[in-house]
């Protein structure tokens, strides 16, 4: 972070209407606070250990391994955690974090689902609140999350505006939360939006990159040589590669969605193919028109069809200290096919993006060398579409 | 002294402030209504550049937003129309916007663009005074007004920087909320106004949610000037060729606030 409050590098801040202002002070206080507060966080990690499950394992992928015939690859199972992704852990913090300051009530944008059912579950946990924004398009491709949702006595709003998913519902969770600033707490899912909220779910979600980096030493008394996780906002990417930011030895890789190709303007490859402008209260690299205006986007997988990035993944591409690359609807599918085949392991769309590229670049690589992907969700909630998309080819 | 600010220089007269979308429902409408409305008493124009991502908007300007990016608006059209405005009338035109369609322009050519055409401030309604220095920098080069929001929820400090950077008036928001049309604004608002006006030395605006002239009145009793925004797209929605009802609603309005005291 350089000298200017909420940066990283040029990217970052705060363009936010000037109402939310002070709850964004007043969080950004709360969360310098936690540095020092052991209770807290002693309360986190119950909660991680016996609510969520935690520590989720580091699976050898035998037979996905011998299938690329390379490198040794490994599996952060965030599909394990409680409510089926890495969503949970953010949540978590946060809602402790809203009850510590005094609000009742929770709000919060989601694509695929699963920050929502995360934070649905949460809101239940601690007997909050809960309305969840998603786009009318993600609620029909969703339908299962949106059910869980309401079993855990959240609210679901559907958003109708715009592109009709992800973007808008973040768009209309800042308009409840700027008119019920003093009841609630914007739970927002991902290492976006205004500071402190890049960072704030950052450093939530750091727990799977220590809990790896620590299970490599003890498993295999070194690190890995590559870290590969799929990027749509970026949180589970930022969680895993922020513990290791230190160890230049390991290579970062985050894997965008390539939708129909990036040729095709059909996908939401933020890093790879946008521009420098800003989105949802960040300066970052966005998917704009040459009049700044917002792309709509497109992906298989509605967790990474968002045309903006976190912040700090687009200082950690320009410093060069990340690698971002992106793979396509169907690459993603096949990834997906090969880990239910091979490991019997059902992965969400979004992590199949991470999948299909670790399976690319294992095979070019050496059997000393290991490969972690970030399997940040669990795919029960994709089958309609991946049955759909496999039955039309 | 700016234009902005000489508008607030007349004797016992409050600010008639109002907001059209550029290019909503059209472009010829556009060019039609502000002359009118400036005939009809408006002390100023803000012109709404639209965006893909209006966030501070309630459902009434994203609506017009969304209408006129389909017509084609873009930054440049609305430099454009503003150009052509400021031959037809004299009256102080500020444009409203979100950041990035005028990030994407370049601030510096933005900002000198805005002077060519006859722009006299700007409104950026998710721009706080701290992510202000670059194009603050711009503007005060080039003459253009930055003018900075408050709202209810604004400490004093925040109240005493948005007094120090604020150029042209300070734009107060009636309410923790997004923008739209209003039954009622908050009991404690006058309250607020006069509490900015200790440490204001800039005329105070106040806008969001105000609808009718008697909410006008009530402001004014208060701070220099009213906005009046989402009513009149709800008024131009519906309204004849001859925009009789948003006429015949201006008239009112600045009628009622001449009566004041």
């Amino acid at each position: 972070m350089t000298e200017k409050q909420g940066y990283f590098g040029n990217y970052g801040g705060r363009f936010v209407p000037e109402t939310l202002v002070p709850a964004l002070d007043e969080l950004t206080a709360a969360c310098q606070a936690l540095k020092t507060d052991s209770e807290f966080w002693r309360e986190f990690e119950s909660l991680c250990h016996y609510y969520i499950g935690r520590p989720t394992p580091l699976y050898f992928a035998e037979r996905l391994t011998a299938h690329c015939g390379g490198a040794k690859i490994m599996l952060k199972r965030e599909d394990l955690a409680h409510t089926g992704a890495h969503k949970i852990n953010n949540a978590v913090g946060q809602g402790l974090l809203a009850k510590k300051l005094g609000k009742k009530r929770i709000i919060a944008e989601t694509g695929a689902g699963q920050h929502g059912v995360a934070t649905a579950a949460v809101g239940a946990l601690l007997g909050m609140e809960c309305v969840i924004y998603m786009g009318s398009d993600d609620i029909e491709r969703q339908k299962l999350n949106v059910f869980r949702m309401r079993l855990m006595g959240s609210e679901v709003k559907p958003v109708s505006s715009g592109s009709r998913t992800l973007k808008d519902a973040i768009n209309e969770a800042f308009r409840d939360w700027v008119s019920n600033i003093g009841s609630t707490h914007y739970l927002m899912g991902s290492v976006v939006g205004p500071h402190p909220y890049p960072s704030m779910v950052r450093d939530f979600q750091s727990v799977i990159g220590k809990e790896t980096r620590e299970q490599m030493l003890k498993g295999y008394q070194r690190l890995p040589d590559y870290i590969v996780a799929c990027v749509g906002g970026g949180s589970n990417a930022m969680g895993m590669f922020y513990p290791f930011l230190n160890d230049k030895e390991v290579k970062l890789v985050g894997v965008e969605a390539a939708g129909n190709g990036l040729e095709t303007g059909k996908h939401a490859a933020t890093l790879s193919a946008g521009s420098l402008g800003v989105l949802h209260g960040a300066k970052s690299y966005v998917l704009q028109d040459k009049n700044g205006q917002i792309l709509e986007t497109h992906s298989i997988s509605a967790g990474l069809d968002y045309p903006g990035v976190g912040p700090e993944h687009s200082f950690l591409k320009d410093s060069g200290r990340a690698a971002y690359t992106s793979i396509t609807d169907k690459e993603a599918l096949e990834g997906f096919q090969l880990l239910c085949r091979l490991e019997g392991i059902i992965p969400a769309l979004e992590s199949s993006h991470a999948v299909a590229h670790a399976v690319k670049m294992a095979g070019a690589l050496s059997k000393e060398q290991i490969v972690v992907i970030n399997l940040s969700g669990r795919g029960d909630k994709d089958l309609d579409i991946v049955n759909k998309a496999l039955g039309a080819n | 002294m700016s234009r902005l600010e000489s508008v607030f220089k007349q004797k016992n007269h409050k600010a008639l402030i109002a907001y059209v979308t550029v290019g909503y429902p059209d472009i010829a409408a556009t060019l039609k209504v502000v002359p009118l409305l400036a005939e009809c008493g408006c002390d100023i124009v803000e012109l709404g550049i639209p965006f893909s991502d209006p966030m501070a908007d309630g459902a009434t300007i994203q609506r017009a937003s969304f209408k006129a990016l389909e017509n084609g608006v873009t930054t440049a059209v609305c430099l454009d129309t503003a150009k052509k405005l400021s031959k037809k009338t004299a009256i102080p035109l500020v444009f409203m916007t979100y950041f990035n369609p005028i990030y994407q322009y370049g601030l510096d050519k933005f900002c000198h663009d805005c002077v060519v055409s006859g722009i006299d401030g700007l409104i950026i309604p998710e721009l706080p005074p701290e992510e202000g220095d670059e194009i603050g920098k711009f503007a005060g080069k080039s003459g253009v007004d930055l003018i900075y929001l408050l709202a209810p929820t604004s400490v004093d400090a925040r109240i005493q920087l948005v007094a120090d950077k604020s150029r042209g008036f300070i734009y107060l928001v009636s309410i923790a909320g997004v923008t739209g049309a209003r039954n009622e604004l908050p009991p404690d608002l006058g309250k607020f106004i006069l509490k900015v006006k200790q440490f204001a030395k800039q005329p105070v605006c106040v806008g969001f949610g105000i609808s009718t002239p008697e909410q006008a009145v009530q402001v004014a009793k208060t701070a220099d000037g009213v906005i009046i925004g989402s009513k009149l797209i709800q008024l131009m929605e519906t309204d004849d060729a001859a925009m009789t009802a948003t006429q015949t609603f201006i008239r009112n309005t600045r009628k009622a606030l001449d009566n004041i005291e």
